[in-house]
């Protein structure tokens, strides 16, 4: 997994609430078996018109945004399945990190394991966030994980939260299996402790 | 000092391997579900660090998004991804040496059917699945949520999960439901009033009168929508009818087991005095059969209301509801009565157990659907098929004018070739409403099995209260 320390990047504005998993990438881009190439799917259904054509509307096909690190989202982004294609897709894209007033729980998850930051600001903040990603690409906002805080292009300064462990991990880029099989005594002896208390598990 | 608590917190306690200093805690899973769909870059992971499968034995696979549903599916899957994808669950289940049921096997069906209905889902476990529907096991006191595929590979490689702890949620149906109304609208309603958002974060126990009295299907299908209230989990403290319903599973304890078992599951319910984070109440005497009329589960409304306007709302609602009534193509105050289907599905993890299609066939029962509509019933699993051909379910689908389909994810979500095209409209008794789930621009109406049936035998949404 990539490392997330400081990045500072063009902001897509997607102010609608409740993007949902299947939006940022529908079922039918689900059949692959691999993690990589889902970027040019992303969004896919309101990123292309029924021809296969770009949709020139949409914000990521705007020139300014077509480069956009991070997306500036309503409430709720990432509700619905627990594809974590939708991750996969938003790095493929090359999004790092997603500011939403809320997410849903499992995507929230996802993105920490593929070396996404999600970030909830209370919705004010966002709001301000939406005003500046409006001037398009002159409009870069820095996200530094180490301090915790999103500077926006006047300089204005966000302080966010973010779980020491899931910060921990995404800093340094690692892997949370490695990360388990270190305990994996604990796990052992749990294991012999629920055979005797619960055998027929 | 014994402090009362919830159920959610017993079944907590007894699957804590670890917990490090920061609170973060490792999980053990007693049953892991796999389809196809969500695994295939976890196996691959595994075999590129090459480890293995921690316990096989608590590993079940079965593949079910990307299966036709055609009678004539024994000649293999056509779309070369989907095969491909099944292919490889075929592959990594025989190689890692997992349980399986491929295909061919009468057993086959949606993961969230086929657990329970073979005995691998039991009261207070812990059980995961790479599918956000995995709340549906919760109806037996399991504590059961859906994954990513990181985690996917996470529990394959260790049977454990990294966690932080939710938080509690009550909800609570009081009182009876009125004729007509299901486990379908009870869950909905709850979205309805909490939000797609207001489960986020918990945990949900649904308690009272009105759950009590649902069948264990039932039970199933209001936690199996819990995710869409925004929980990862829905759960329901196991009784006498989950003790019954679990005897004599093919994986069921059995003899000494049993009892030993049985003794444990009796201590799984909420203290009394155990305190909830959040707690909301219904009264089941007010819940009506309802309906979705946009892109969200939380777009819900009694069948006999009217199609909302923007103006009614909100926030970021307003917009949102007025790109969901452009999406379905609705007018504000149209009677969503007057709302003409084209197509009625119904099947998924959500209704498509036995229950459900003898609830369906009741009002189908010796009548023909409206000419023109498109109409199909996609059993849950090859065993819940069978019982419905059994009990002469099969032969009231078809000669009212329903396609009998073999079992599968089917039109919940058209990764197999049963879609809706741009602009189709249908009655689904399946979970999600979102724009193109059914197929790109295809329009979902969120129903119960009844209220589908009623839709299909009149070709528009019906109060199925008015057919019986
Ligand atoms: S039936 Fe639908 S919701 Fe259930 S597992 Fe299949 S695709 Fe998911």
């Amino acid at each position: 997994m990539d490392k997330f320390t400081k990045i500072t990047g063009v902001a897509a504005p997607m102010p609608l609430i409740n993007i949902d998993t299947d939006m940022i990438i529908p079922k039918q881009f689900l059949k692959t078996i691999k993690r990589s190439g889902l970027g040019k799917n992303l969004f896919d259904e309101m990123r292309y018109n029924d021809d296969g054509s770009e949709n020139p509307d949409f914000v990521l096909n705007k020139p300014a945004y077509r480069k956009a690190e991070i997306i500036v989202a309503g409430e709720n982004f990432g509700c619905g399945s627990s594809r974590e294609h939708a991750p996969w897709a938003l790095l493929d894209f090359g999004i790092r990190c997603v500011i939403a007033p809320s997410f849903a729980d499992i995507f929230y998850g996802n993105c920490f394991k593929n070396g996404i930051l999600p970030i909830v600001l209370p919705q004010e903040q966002v709001d301000i966030l939406l005003k500046e990603t409006e001037k398009g690409e002159n409009a870069r906002i820095t996200v530094d994980l180490e301090a915790q805080e999103i500077t926006t292009p006047d300089g204005e300064v966000f302080a966010f939260e973010v779980d020491p462990f899931k910060k921990h991990c995404l800093l340094n880029g690692l892997d949370d299996i490695g990360l388990t099989m270190e305990k994996l005594d604990s796990i052992n002896a749990y294991e012999q402790k629920a055979a005797v208390e619960r055998p027929w598990v | 000092m014994t402090t009362a608590k919830t159920l959610y917190d017993k079944i907590w306690d007894a699957h804590l391997a670890h917990e490090a200093e920061d609170g973060t805690c490792l999980l053990y899973i007693d049953r892991h579900l796999v389809h196809e769909v969500t695994s295939p870059q976890a196996f691959e992971g595994l075999r590129m660090a090459g480890r293995d499968v921690h316990s096989p034995d608590k590993t079940i696979a079965v593949p079910d998004h990307n299966v036709p549903t055609t009678l004539d599916r024994e000649k293999g899957i056509e779309n070369k991804e989907s095969r491909i994808q099944v292919e490889a669950l075929d592959k990594n289940a025989h190689d890692f040496g997992i349980h399986y049921y491929p295909v061919s096997d009468i057993r086959q069906g949606i993961v969230h059917i086929v657990g329970p209905e073979q005995g691998w889902t039991l009261p207070g476990m812990t059980v995961v699945c790479g599918d956000s529907h995995t709340a549906t096991h919760g109806a037996f006191g399991a504590l059961a949520h859906g994954i990513g595929t990181s985690e996917v590979e996470h529990v394959l490689a260790t049977q454990t999960l990294i966690q932080k702890k939710s938080k509690n949620m009550k909800v609570e149906i009081t009182g009876k439901l009125q004729p007509g109304v299901t486990a379908k609208d009870i869950t909905l309603a709850v979205i309805g009033a909490t939000g797609t958002a207001g489960g986020t974060g918990h945990v949900i126990e649904y308690c009272g009168e009105a759950i009590r009295d649902l069948s264990m299907e039932g039970r199933m299908t209001v936690c199996n929508m819990a995710i869409e209230g925004g929980a990862r989990a829905g759960l329901i403290a196991p009784d006498e009818k989950t003790f019954e319903y679990v005897k004599g599973r093919p994986h069921a304890p059995k003899g000494a087991q049993w009892e030993a078992a049985l003794a444990w599951w009796k201590t799984l319910f909420t203290d009394e005095g155990a305190e909830f984070d959040k707690v909301v109440t219904l009264r089941g005497e007010d819940i009506s059969p309802v309906v979705t009329w946009g892109t969200s589960p939380e777009d819900v409304l009694p069948i006999t209301a009217t199609v909302p306007s923007p103006q009614d709302f909100e926030g970021g609602k307003v917009e949102a509801v007025q790109r969901a009534l452009d999406y379905m193509g609705l007018t504000p105050g149209m009677p969503l009565t007057d709302i003409a289907i084209d197509t009625v599905f119904i099947g998924s993890c959500t209704n498509g157990r036995i229950e459900d299609l003898r609830a369906a066939a009741e009002i189908l029962k010796g009548k023909k659907i409206k000419e023109g509509i498109r109409a199909m019933v996609v059993p849950g699993s090859g065993l819940v098929r069978a019982q419905a051909e059994e009990e002469g379910l099969a032969d009231i689908f078809q000669q009212a004018g329903f396609e009998w389909r073999l079992a599968g994810c089917s039109m919940c979500l058209a990764m197999n070739p049963d879609q809706l095209s741009p602009g189709e409209r249908c009655a689904a008794t399946s979970n999600r409403n979102f724009e193109g789930r059914q197929g790109k621009g295809g329009r979902t109406h969120l129903v119960s099995p009844a209220m589908a049936a009623a839709a299909a035998l009149t070709g528009h949404l019906t109060d199925v209260r008015d057919l019986m």
